[in-house]
């Protein structure tokens, strides 16, 4: 390690900071000014993280370590597989949102876009510092930052309802905060280190009764943000956020920070071994499984696009969920890839949902009758994200699928296949029926082509595009599969299953 | 730098001596004498964290030159110097601030309040400093009588409930007096580091433990230990802005700083947690302050009152550090006197811009100050996160410490009080913050004033238009204090290797 890489992770999180700074200071008044701040922001952040994805495949792991939180934890960052399969994701769809952002935010007429600019900087740098951490006190303490830089996100409408809404999310996003302090502390005075390690750092000897306690506040402590139910009533109220925000925290950034808490959790702290002994995956797999089928049934009743794309997203982190709790390499290999695959599909649905808001002011699929042919991009690229969130063979979402699929397989859970087929037909139940009466239903409303700004359009068709990329050859773009395998392999090498 | 010790209370004393004479003349004279003698005593503390800081002997001074045991002796050790550098670093930016707030709130009284405060570092630097525990009584009085002093001069209901803290506070200390009396019967010494030689082969008598009960309820009081809290949330909520912004942070901090010192430094290793379980006592009632404060903290509309409140629970986290009596978790209490000190002196001064500005001291009537006062509440945030405990805020490291040493006693109920009130604070301030960002309401803050009718309000000519951050004096106290905050939240591992480790070595592990 060398030059200027040696730090990347440092930076990686950096950049987006000082970005945050500049916006405030840039102000309403310089507009062009304070957004290219943000693009700048976002290219830098993605260079940073692809630059260390040749290094990291070829077994480097770039560390840094800053000052010490506590005797003996120092706030420390370590690019690894894992970390850096999540901060690829959430870096590279934060380019486009960049762009997208500015022809909502602008195309809408929004209030308080600097304070929105800022935070979603600021979210942006919490993200990169929740995947890259070295330790959990550094893991914690990003989550953190990340939970409070939401809120005023959330809350931007400054409507009753949001700011409803905003207080929902704060007494879930901060009681599951502490309790992952407590957890923390737990697991420290158990193991004396926090430093993950693949396949876990937790002595087997702790004592079943204290294992099993600290699991279940790490439960609590990723499941809001996962979206686990009974923890997830949080994520479809925090929808009223502005569209942007819906689509890179609520369906990339933050949640996922949720799911890949128990990628980190499973293994990097107890390790599968250790889960296994205390008999707590069956129950966690089950309450996966329980929540994928319960959010596509109720996002079946949501007219309300934004709605039934946000209980669409809480079955799908539970698809991550499930994939690591079944604790075969195969099944978790299913799982991180699907952070991946399902990030680039909800995003694009996200993104077209936003679309149609911003031009055309609809928000319930009930209006959507024939307005594929007004707005053909968007709408196609809504068909593909639901083919792909179907797991129709040639997408990514088939391929985590089948993955997690075969690692229930493996370890002889016939009925999380069952839950998985059932729930790719729902997922076609209420995805598809969107864009089929975009596209055959005609009204007279909608004759001619009258796309949204280009600045929303443009992202809304990469994203498509990664989509099915990822499906077709998973390893083409910036390596993903190949980190996801080595995510894996590092969990198996450091003494798993 | 031998001299150091006996050194910073001198220079208060005669600071506040020259500031009242000055003062009488001219009150501006009065502050910047008592500024200049406060700033001269925080580079001696400087000084003196030097001389301690990573392993440096402790300075001696006898004073008079009489030696101890017969003459008093001062002692400048870690745990000394880390007190006296935070009461004079406060008293410091308490001074900065006080003027232009005292002008509006209690114009006419600076001439006193100037030379007040000092004596109250005085005081306070002094109870830090001394070898003797009853000249530890002498300064905590002194301490007292000018609080009591700066208290009353506040809003109408302030003299009332001074009175009654004056009545309290006098029993306190007569607890604490009668108990020292009781050790000196039984030892024939009042120097502290005598008694802790002597006192080990007395460990069965009965005055020393009665004397042992005597001192740490009177403290108790003194530090507004629940049940014994029940003077404070008057108190404050009446004082001047200023006078809060400097008692609220120090004042009760330093009886626990007593509390611990006589702990660890009189009474023998074990005796309060074996002998009499004193430690476990102090933790229990602390406990339930932490959940009474923030509890009321929550039902409370007047922003001073929701810190008094929020006072009382936060001042038992220190006493939880001393119930669990270990090594980690004692570091947490003396960590968050520290950071509780810098959060709600933060929080105080706010409040008293807020008055200043636009004349409210209610929750409700906040709403919209965000947009006009940008420096001003973003300060405010940076200290409520804080104080709810999150990262990477200085509040979230005593609480680390805190659950470590619970966990390490096995204590689960503390554990859980811990986390639990983490949450109740998060609901009042975030209560607050939601407020302050909301939109304002077309000429809400000259509605407000009216409806506040017990408050002096803004003068006339000041009302919505003057809205927005508070003159320099007053704005650069609160931001020097919003980055504290940070700093020490990041420095924590540098002051806990370089000061508190040593103090807390008598707890073993």
């Amino acid at each position: 390690m060398n030059g200027i890489l040696a730090n990347a992770p440092l930076y990686a999180i950096l950049s987006s900071a000082l970005a945050a700074v500049a916006i405030v200071f840039t102000g309403e008044k310089h507009r062009n000014l304070r957004e290219t701040w943000t693009v700048l922001a976002s290219l830098a952040k993605f260079g940073f993280i692809a630059a260390m994805v040749p290094g990291v495949l070829a077994g480097e792991r770039f560390e840094v370590a800053l000052v010490e939180l506590a005797p003996g934890i120092s706030l420390a960052l370590r690019a690894d597989p894992a970390g850096l399969l999540f901060a690829l994701s959430a870096s590279f769809l934060w380019i486009l949102t960049s762009f997208y952002s500015i022809g909502y935010m602008r195309g809408g007429k929004e209030d308080k876009q600097t304070r929105f600019f800022a935070m979603l900087a600021v979210c942006l740098s919490a993200t990169m510092g929740i995947a890259l951490a070295a330790n959990l006190l550094t893991f914690v303490l990003f989550y953190e930052i990340l939970s409070v830089a939401t809120y005023p996100l959330v809350i931007h409408k400054g409507s009753e309802k949001a700011y409803r809404a905003g207080r929902q999310y704060l007494v879930y996003a901060i009681t599951a905060g502490l309790v992952l302090v407590a957890g923390t502390a737990l697991v420290y005075q158990m193991a004396g280190t926090l430093d993950f390690q693949g396949g876990g750092f937790l002595p087997a000897d702790a004592g079943r009764g204290v294992l099993v306690t600290a699991f279940l506040l790490f439960f609590v402590g990723f499941g809001v943000k996962g979206g686990v139910m009974p923890l997830h009533s949080w994520l479809p109220a925090a929808m009223i956020a502005p569209t942007p925000v819906s689509a890179l925290l609520h369906a990339v950034a933050v949640v996922k920070a949720g799911v890949f808490g128990f990628v980190r959790l499973v293994g990097f702290v107890f390790g599968p071994g250790l889960t296994g002994e205390i008999g707590l995956s069956g129950v966690l797999a089950g309450i996966a499984g329980i929540t994928i089928l319960l959010a596509s049934f109720i996002a079946m009743t949501k007219d309300d696009l934004k709605a039934r794309l946000a209980y669409s997203t809480v079955g799908h982190l539970s698809y991550v969920v499930l994939g690591v709790a079944l604790l075969t390499p195969t099944g978790m290999l299913g799982g991180a890839y699907h952070i991946v695959t399902h990030a680039a599909m909800k995003i694009t649905l996200f993104f077209c949902a936003g679309a149609l808001y911003v031009h055309m002011r609809y928000t319930k699929v009930s209006e959507l009758d024939g307005v594929g042919r007004r707005m053909p991009i968007t709408m196609g690229a809504f068909a593909i994200g639901a083919i792909g969130l179907a797991g129709i063979p040639g997408t990514g979402g088939f391929l985590s699928k089948v993955l997690i699929a075969q690692g229930a397989a493996e370890g002889g859970e016939i009925l999380f296949l069952v839950i998985l087929l059932v729930s790719g037909l729902l997922n076609a139940g209420y995805l598809f029926p969107v864009f089929i009466r975009a596209f055959f239903r005609s009204s007279p409303k909608h004759t001619r082509y009258d796309e949204a700004s280009w600045f929303m359009v443009g992202p809304i068709a990469v994203t498509a595009g990664l989509a099915l990329l990822l499906g077709i050859t998973p390893d083409a773009l910036f390596r993903f599969f190949s980190v996801a395998s080595d995510a894996m392999a590092s969990v198996v090498a450091g003494g798993g299953p | 730098v031998s001299q150091v010790p006996v050194l910073i209370p001198l220079s208060l004393l005669v600071s506040a001596l020259l500031a009242l004479l000055a003062g009488l003349r001219d009150p501006r004279w009065g502050h910047r004498i008592s500024l200049a003698g406060a700033s001269v005593s925080f580079l001696l503390a400087l000084a003196g964290i030097r001389a301690v800081w990573g392993g440096g002997e402790a300075l001696h001074y006898a004073l008079g030159s009489w030696l101890p045991p017969a003459g008093i002796e001062f002692v400048l050790d870690s745990l000394a110097a880390y007190m006296t550098g935070l009461i004079t670093f406060v008293g410091v930016v308490a001074l900065v601030y006080a003027p232009r707030s005292l002008a509006r709130e209690t114009p006419g009284k600076e001439a006193f309040a100037y030379p007040a405060m000092v004596l109250l570092l005085t005081g306070l630097t002094g109870m830090c400093l001394t070898g003797d525990v009853f000249n530890l009584y002498v300064f905590l009085e002194i301490a007292a009588l000018s609080a009591y002093a700066l208290l009353a001069i506040g809003d109408r209901g302030a003299p009332v409930a001074t009175f009654r803290y004056l009545l309290i506070g006098s029993l306190g200390g007569g607890f604490y007096l009668m108990g020292v009396a009781f050790l000196y019967f039984s030892t024939g010494t009042l120097n502290m580091a005598d008694l802790q030689a002597r006192l080990p082969d007395l460990v069965e008598s009965r005055a020393v433990i009665s004397a042992a009960a005597f001192i740490i309820v009177g403290l108790g009081v003194k530090m507004a230990l629940f049940p014994l809290h029940f003077w404070l949330p008057d108190v404050y909520t009446n004082a001047p802005s200023a006078v809060a912004g400097l008692v609220a942070p120090i004042m009760t901090k330093v009886s626990a700083y007593a509390i611990i010192r006589i702990f660890l430094d009189v009474f023998p290793s074990g005796f309060l947690t074996e002998a009499l379980p004193v430690a476990s006592t102090v933790g229990w009632l602390s406990a339930g302050g932490i959940i009474f404060g923030s509890v009321l903290a929550v039902a409370q509309q007047d922003y001073r009152r929701m810190l008094a409140y929020s006072s009382v629970g936060q001042i038992s986290y220190v006493g939880l550090g001393i119930g669990l009596a270990n090594p980690v978790g004692m570091i947490g209490g003396l960590l968050h006197i520290l950071n509780h000190a810098l959060m709600k002196g933060c929080l105080f001064f706010i409040g008293g811009a807020v008055r200043y500005r636009a004349g409210v001291t209610r929750v409700p009537q906040m709403r919209g100050l965000g947009k006009a006062m940008p420096w001003t509440m973003a300060a405010f945030v940076v200290a409520a996160l804080a104080m709810i405990g999150i990262p990477p805020t200085a509040g979230f490291f005593s609480k680390w410490y805190l659950l470590l040493g619970a966990l390490q006693a096995g204590n689960w109920w503390w554990f859980a009080v811990i986390i639990l009130s983490s949450l109740l604070t998060a609901v009042y301030f975030f209560r607050t913050v939601e407020m302050i960002y909301r939109e304002p309401v077309e000429g809400a803050v000259a509605a407000t004033v009216i409806m506040d009718s017990g408050d002096p309000g803004p003068r006339p000519g000041t009302g919505a238009a003057e809205v927005g951050d508070p003159p320099a004096s007053m704005l650069i106290p609160i931001l020097v204090l919003g980055v504290a905050i940070l700093v020490a939240g990041l420095m924590n591992v540098v002051i806990v290797e370089a000061l508190l480790e040593r103090v807390v070595a008598p707890l073993g592990g």
